[in-house]
């Protein structure tokens, strides 16, 4: 199984220059998670101080265990084996060719027989679509093909977590989709933790179990994928659409005049291009191709996602309780039109589509999940205070799904899921 | 980390020799760990030697002679001409010798080390290299530095011996020396710890090359134009410290060594 990465209060400049500043977010292990922004919010940046590559400034990295900030040189070497990255251009070495390029891990770190570590390269330049270029310096190849021999590269240890910066850029439509299923299908046959950076609309609307958002250097929001694709947030909502109108602009942020005389461009009927249609909104996740094992971190998610339910934002529930099927349904507890059970329950009632089976309004307690949950819940969902952020009163509390307790006994702990922002 | 960012004059400077020291110091200790990367050792060693070996030998001929000329006037207006041939070998062998191996080591070998690492670092070769787990500086840097002191070594003993032969064509054959008195005097004055001082010399003037080469290639500031200003800072700093690391090693040396017949 992948390992899990947590993330804590990590702030990182460039001399004076803040680049983001208490960033804290976990990824789930096994679990694909997709970190969005605009050009210039230091995503790239974000990567690289995952694996070590940057100091940042203060916070935590920690990962089996290891502070991956305050550890020795030695560990962190150790820790690094672990990861498989892809960088935007591929960083493959100029001085060899591409099956030296790929078998360069094997080498340094096994003592596998080069019968073994050719049968392995070939095995994952196959999957990357590279068989017939092992002879070709990275010079004489493509972008694209660069891009493909780098995630050869980073695979061929098989890491635990892999980190891809902008696995798109330079690809057409038509690759990139083919990159994000072999992303998927990798997840479901190693089960590693995957975190990509990316500003490719599809790539987050499809692939990842987690979605967030870096903007304005801080961390906007982190969490499934349904709460971002719903957002109300002005940010999330002009980037998903690719509009102008909305808090980004062409350098970073936008001034006020500048935003009120795009609206009044627009209300003038002036038309800026974008469509209107909204596509915000939950879309099927990508599948394994099909003769794959399932992807064993769709199901920890979901238990995970059930658990933390009452804390998401009603949009977000009520995509995730239409997504499952009937038997998950009954399996958790909730019902399309009912909000999750406790004293939570009626936040998502009203216009809702009533289950008919079930009666009016259907609050059943969450039951025991048949199958094993695993580990403890951790706090992954970390919004920051916004306009749509649920009451204190209507929404329960993590502790109380896993042990229901009488409704009562949460209001102690209320809102101590946000994760900063002075919240309470 | 962030360095508190204290701004007296010369702070910057310092940081940077604190820097480069501390690649020094991780150099001298990732030599000694295993495993060893032989095969870039010697791909490194004779890359240095292919870019050095002839502009080093056409160098040291003239430089030879430029000592022998100056030498052989002044021995003949002070009346001591048997001892040209020892004050040429003396002058080649300690001071000529490394400074000219040295010069071209660093401009020839170590510009070219420096291009080579600052290329890769702005092309993220480095950083993958470090993702994957390899250190850059014990698969990279220490072959570099090694093969640069020990080619600085060869270098030194071709350059004395090219440029003693120089020296001597030059007094025997254009100022109408005595080639006996020239070849006998040799060990009048020189003595073997000239020899030591110079091959020592040479190879801490490799390492220097080496050390200041690999450190501005792993850090350009910049794209490429960065590359192209760290090759230039590598070449004028190696210079600047090799001189004043000369003074000083010879100094020492003239301290420590007596001189031959006192």
């Amino acid at each position: 199984m992948g390992v899990e990465v947590v993330v804590e209060d990590l702030s990182k400049s460039f001399g004076r220059q803040s680049i983001w500043k208490d960033v804290s977010l976990t990824l789930p292990p096994g679990e694909v998670s997709v970190m969005l922004g605009p050009s210039g919010t230091g995503k790239s940046v974000f990567l690289k101080t995952l694996v070590g590559l940057l100091k940042p400034e203060r916070g935590r990295i920690v990962i089996n265990g290891t502070d991956l900030v305050r550890c020795s040189e030695h560990k962190l070497y150790e820790i690094r084996k672990l990861f498989g990255v892809l960088f935007q251009d591929g960083a493959l070495f100029g001085s060899m060719n591409l099956f030296d390029n790929v078998a360069f891990p094997l080498r340094e770190h096994t003592r596998r027989s080069e019968a073994e570590i050719r049968r392995i390269v070939l095995e994952k330049m196959e999957m990357v679509g590279l068989v017939g270029a092992e002879r070709k310096l990275p010079g004489e190849i493509s972008g694209g093909m660069r891009k493909r021999a780098g995630l050869a590269r980073a695979l061929v240890l098989d890491p635990e977590i892999i980190l891809c910066d902008e696995p798109d850029s330079g690809l057409d439509p038509v690759r990139t989709a083919y990159l994000s299923q072999l992303l998927i299908d990798l997840n479901a046959q190693i089960d590693a933790t995957i975190l990509i950076v990316t500003h490719n609309i599809t790539v987050a609307r499809t692939v990842p179990d987690n979605l967030g958002m870096l903007f304005r250097r801080e961390l906007v929001m982190f969490g499934p994928r349904e709460v971002l694709l719903t957002s109300e947030e002005p940010v999330v909502e002009q980037f998903l659409n690719g509009r102008r109108i909305g808090p980004i602009g062409m350098s970073e942020e936008k001034d006020e005049a500048t935003m009120a005389a795009e609206i009044a461009h627009r209300d003038a009927g002036h038309s800026d291009g974008s469509p209107d249609e909204d596509i915000r909104g939950i879309v099927p996740q990508l599948e394994p191709t099909p003769g794959l094992p399932e992807r064993m971190g769709v199901r920890r998610r979901k238990d995970r996602v059930m658990r933390i339910l009452h804390t998401l934002p009603p949009q977000a529930q009520r995509g995730i309780i239409e997504s499952l099927t009937r038997d998950e349904q009954v399996r958790y507890g909730v019902f399309a039109g009912a909000g999750v059970g406790g004293q939570g329950a009626t936040a998502v009632t009203g216009t809702l589509v009533q289950e008919p089976v079930t009666g009016p309004i259907s609050v059943v307690p969450p039951q025991p999940s048949p199958r094993p949950r695993p580990v403890p819940q951790q706090e992954v969902v970390r919004l920051p205070d916004s306009e749509w952020q649920p009451q204190a009163g209507q929404l329960g509390e993590p502790e109380q799904a896993e042990q229901p307790e009488p409704p009562s006994a949460g209001s102690r702990h209320r809102r101590r899921w946000l994760g900063r922002g002075g919240g309470a | 980390m962030s360095s508190p960012t204290s701004s007296f004059p010369g702070a910057g400077a310092l940081r940077e020799t604190g820097r480069l020291f501390a690649l020094g110091l991780d150099v001298t200790r990732s030599t000694i760990k295993r495993p060893f990367q032989l095969r870039e050792f010697i791909q490194q060693s004779w890359f240095i030697v292919s870019v050095t070996i002839l502009p080093t030998a056409l160098v040291s001929i003239p430089f030879g002679a430029v000592i022998a000329l100056q030498l052989g006037s002044l021995t003949r207006q002070i009346g001591a001409q048997s001892f040209t041939g020892a004050a040429s070998v003396l002058a080649i062998i300690q001071q000529a010798s490394p400074i000219v191996t040295a010069l071209l080591i660093a401009g020839a070998g170590g510009s070219a080390i420096c291009a080579d690492l600052g290329s890769r670092t702005i092309r993220e070769e480095i950083d993958a290299m470090e993702v994957l787990g390899v250190s850059p500086i014990q698969r990279l840097v220490v072959p570099r530095v090694l093969a640069a002191m020990l080619i600085s070594v060869l270098l030194n003993g071709m350059v004395s011996v090219v440029g003693v032969m120089g020296g001597y064509f030059f007094n025997v054959i254009l100022q109408d020396g005595t080639p006996g008195a020239y070849l006998a005097s040799f060990s009048a004055l020189a003595q073997l710890p000239d020899l030591w001082i110079s091959e020592i010399k040479a190879l801490i003037f490799g390492f220097i090359a080496g050390i200041v080469a690999a450190y501005r290639g792993l850090n350009p500031s910049g794209g490429p134009k960065g590359v192209g200003d760290a090759v230039n800072q590598a070449v004028v700093i190696t210079f600047l410290l090799l001189f004043f690391v000369n003074t000083v090693l010879s100094a020492i040396y003239l301290q420590v060594i007596p001189a031959k017949g006192s």
